[in-house]
């Protein structure tokens, strides 16, 4: 039995940083929303005094219950499709709030290249330049339109950093100054310089200094405690969803928000979405909510797989690369090198999510790829978030991992080594895709979302090029030792790498070649609009990509907003000529 | 899988001595003497010396068993957590730390039966970078793994791992871990890794969950535990001595 509730104006789907944005922004219209998120309602109490690494750390207590849900992976297609059993590469949220709870904070905005990276770089190295398998192609919206939203994401998070010559440009300063500058911030800042590079403190949302937003929700100042990512902040000091838009929805009256809601279909009539079935996970009864405009803000994965399995959109085919939907998965190229240093003692142990510094020089076409063979590139960075004893044991090159010896060297080293970063842009292949899976299925017996992905000799090329910088860097700095990663073969799903996953749903202004227009808005369905990391067309070389899907969440919010004024009709024409209906 | 199934054991016994340079004869006497000890205390020779020593041991009501039915097991965890842990100048190895009641403990709950990760079937090997795929849960890879212990153990060396030198315990743990022991569903790498990634968590946990007891494990690495703020020190130049804190102190 399906029960039928009253049809709204508007329904999200998945209340984290995208959804939470969108409801903030149509509710202070008037537009009525209902927020649906299939994890559990949380507030500021349920993080107080939570510094527990082995319950969320190492346990991932905020994370999604894998035996209700997970996704299937293989590195070819040529592989079998296994399911992700345990939590790993990437770790997926739930709960209101979403991944936007556990963040560190990261806010990097991308660079004006990744916009238009097919036709800058063409112009630039000529199309031959381009591997045969790769798939870049440009946004539809290029970084000058971006700019008011990452502002807007900005100063509602209330970012806290410094400008630098090679970030992208901005037209006003950040909201807060950057965190405070720690000894091992400076050496870092001293070293590049010596080098030759730009250092810039992280812009984060972790913030310097107490802050209060256009919206009138309060951010405090943070207070170093070390206990960011995977965890929730108890000073409500790291903005995140809970804090910030979801209170601004609920206190306008417009906004419902209903937590234990999994939806598993949008109702689609072939022309448009007539509304959303869901679960109520606390009494297994279901729920259909009719709505005139439904907007689609879950994690990148569950982006996709709900069009996949709602059949809404064409599937991509990398045989012919026909469809859509699946198009263009890319990750992150996330490496690390570490130095050991036989006299020097730091509090490494003592920092907050999105402290440290980074350079640029080797990022996005901020240098020569004349004669290397990659495009693209990574930042390099330090982040002081403070390490935590169960998953920090360093010991350098050859050491035993277990015994005597180890513990000799993994007590002594830990606050005796250095960690740089480099995290690398994920360039699309045509071989890298999401589908849905034949075999494996989720807690109500649909089928689990399937992802094909390996590295490629882009990445491969990338990451040793960025790797010796690195190992030369820490050298400079001093480091007795360095541990490197050179040639690091196929991706694994196994060790944590970056929660930096995206595209299945791509934005552009070919429908052709990409699923949602640059309002988010779907070509093949006028009425849904699809928000997050799905919408890359590729991910860049940063440390974050969450003001990124805040800044395409504020572009929804006036798209849905017009459409909802315009009653109806695509907001763009496709083609490269953009234009509204007007 | 990376098993070696020469013997019943899964490693030649010829094999073994090779790796270790050892003389099984040797090893006999001082065995049976421990473990006649273990067996008539209920504890392995550790434990009991940890207990006197320490009020927060054997006296804790939480100092018992969930998990572990069989006091064997619970000695051959004990021995080889401190083989991994090993008590030394600087402070208290596994044992002394809490270390087997903290994984008797985890095994007793979720994370012993994999509650919160996919174990729906069917079940395929797979390749390397698609992870974990076997069937079992966490609590039958420990029984499994312990006893095979002792079984190599009792063969090897006919005396109860936990009474072993040193060198000899180690021997073994290297075998199980280099895959080299042949075990039912998954490697001897994978329980070891299971083994080494648990002892460590009981090392540095919390110690409301029944490991790092004292927060010793906290103060071997200068590790201040769960402060509520570094804000005081985050510009300092020095490096900041400071004792460490734990959830009992902010919790009531």
């Amino acid at each position: 039995m399906t029960t039928e509730l009253e049809r709204v104006e508007a329904v999200v789907i998945g209340v984290g940083w995208a959804g939470g944005i969108i409801a903030a922004e149509l509710t202070k219209e008037g537009i009525q929303v209902v927020g649906l998120e299939r994890g559990q309602e949380k507030s500021l109490d349920d993080f107080t005094m939570q510094k527990d690494e082995l319950k969320y750390a190492i346990r991932y207590e905020l994370m999604q219950d894998l035996s209700k849900e997970t996704l299937t992976f293989r590195n070819n297609s040529e592989q079998r499709a296994l399911p992700m059993r345990q939590h790993g590469s990437f770790l997926l949220g739930t709960d209101v709030g979403g991944a936007g709870v556990h963040w560190n904070g990261q806010c990097p905005r991308f660079l004006p290249y990744d916009f238009e990276i097919r036709s800058q770089t063409v112009e630039r190295y000529g199309e031959d330049k381009i591997p045969e398998d790769m798939r870049i192609q440009d946004w539809g919206l290029s970084y000058d339109e971006m700019e008011p939203y990452y502002d807007k994401f900005e100063k509602m998070a209330g970012v806290s950093g410094e400008d630098n010559e090679l970030t992208a440009p901005r037209e006003n300063p950040y909201p807060t100054p950057p965190m405070m500058e720690t000894p091992l911030i400076t050496k870092f800042k001293d070293t590049a310089r010596n080098m030759g590079f730009h250092p810039y403190h992280l812009p984060s949302a972790n913030l310097s200094e107490q802050y209060t937003n256009p919206d009138g929700q309060t951010i405090n100042a943070c207070q170093y405690c070390s206990f960011c990512e995977r965890f929730g902040c108890d000073y409500a000091a790291k903005s995140d969803p809970l804090i910030t838009v979801i209170p601004t929805a609920k206190e306008t009256g417009n906004f419902e928000l209903r937590p234990n809601s999994n939806v598993r279909r949008i109702d689609y009539d072939g022309e448009r979405a007539t509304g959303v079935y869901y679960i109520d996970t606390l009494t297994q009864e279901e729920f259909f909510q009719p709505a005139d405009v439904v907007i689609l803000t879950a994690y990148t994965m569950n982006n996709t797989r709900l069009l996949l399995h709602s059949e809404i959109g064409e599937p991509y085919d990398p045989e012919t690369e026909e469809g859509v939907i699946g198009r263009n998965y890319c990750y992150q190229v996330g490496l690390a090198a570490t130095g050991f240093f036989e006299e020097e003692k730091f509090n490494i142990f003592a920092g907050a999510g999105a402290l440290g510094a980074a350079f640029d020089d080797y990022n996005g076409d901020n240098f020569d790829h004349e004669n290397l063979d990659f495009l693209h590139g990574g930042m390099i960075l330090f982040m002081q978030s403070g390490l935590r004893p169960i998953a920090n044991n360093p010991v350098p090159p050859g050491t035993k991992t277990w015994g005597r010896e180890f513990k000799q060297q993994s007590t002594k080293f830990f606050t005796q080594h250095y960690t740089l970063i480099m995290e690398g842009a994920s360039l699309p292949s045509r071989n890298n895709y999401l589908d849905l899976d034949p075999t494996y299925t989720d807690e109500f017996g649909d089928p689990l979302l399937r992802m094909t992905y390996n590295f490629t000799d882009q990445d491969h090329s990338l990451g040793n090029h960025q790797m010796e910088i690195m190992e030369e860097f820490l050298y400079e700095m001093g480091a007795d030792y360095v541990e490197t990663l050179y040639d690091f073969g196929d991706y694994t799903i196994v060790p944590y790498q970056a929660t930096h996953n995206t595209g299945g749903v791509i934005i552009g202004d070919d429908p052709e070649i990409s699923a949602v227009n640059s309002y988010l808005q779907m070509w093949d369905c006028e009425n849904l609009f699809v928000v997050g990391g799905s919408a890359f067309p590729h991910n860049s070389g940063y440390s974050g990509v969450t003001p990124t899907i805040g800044a395409l969440a504020y572009r929804a919010s006036e798209g849905i907003k017009l459409y909802l004024e315009n009653e109806g009709g695509e907001l763009v024409k496709a083609g490269p000529e953009k234009k509204m209906k007007s | 899988m990376a098993e070696n199934n020469d013997s019943k054991d899964g490693m030649t016994r010829r094999k073994f001595i090779q790796n270790t340079g050892l003389v099984v004869g040797g090893a006999l006497g001082g065995g049976l003497l421990g473990g006649l000890i273990g067996n008539q205390t209920g504890q392995s020779p550790e434990t009991a010396e940890n207990s006197a020593e320490n009020n927060n041991g054997a006296e804790s009501p939480s100092e018992a068993r969930m998990f572990f039915k069989r006091q064997d097991d619970f000695n051959v965890l004990s021995a080889a957590s401190e083989v991994i842990f090993p008590e030394d100048e600087s402070g208290p190895g596994a044992v002394q730390l809490g270390v087997p009641y903290y994984i008797d403990k985890q095994l007793a709950g979720g994370y012993g039966r994999n509650a919160k990760e996919y174990m729906k079937g069917p079940f395929f090997e797979g390749e390397p970078t698609q992870g974990y795929q076997a069937a079992l849960t966490r609590d039958n890879i420990f029984l499994q793994g312990i006893r095979r212990i002792q079984q190599i153990s009792s063969s090897e060396f006919n005396t109860p791992f936990q009474d072993l030198e040193e060198e000899n315990q180690i021997a073994i743990l290297e075998e199980f871990e280099s895959g080299n022991i042949s075990m039912k569903g998954i490697t001897s790498t994978q329980f070891f890794e299971l083994l080494r990634s648990a002892t460590l968590e009981g090392v540095y946990a919390d110690p409301i969950y029944g490991g790092n007891r004292g927060m010793e494990g906290w103060k071997m690495k200068d590790y201040p535990g769960a402060q509520m703020t570094y804000t005081s020190i985050m510009e300092d130049e020095e490096f900041s001595e400071m004792d460490p804190v734990s959830l009992r102190d902010h919790h009531s």
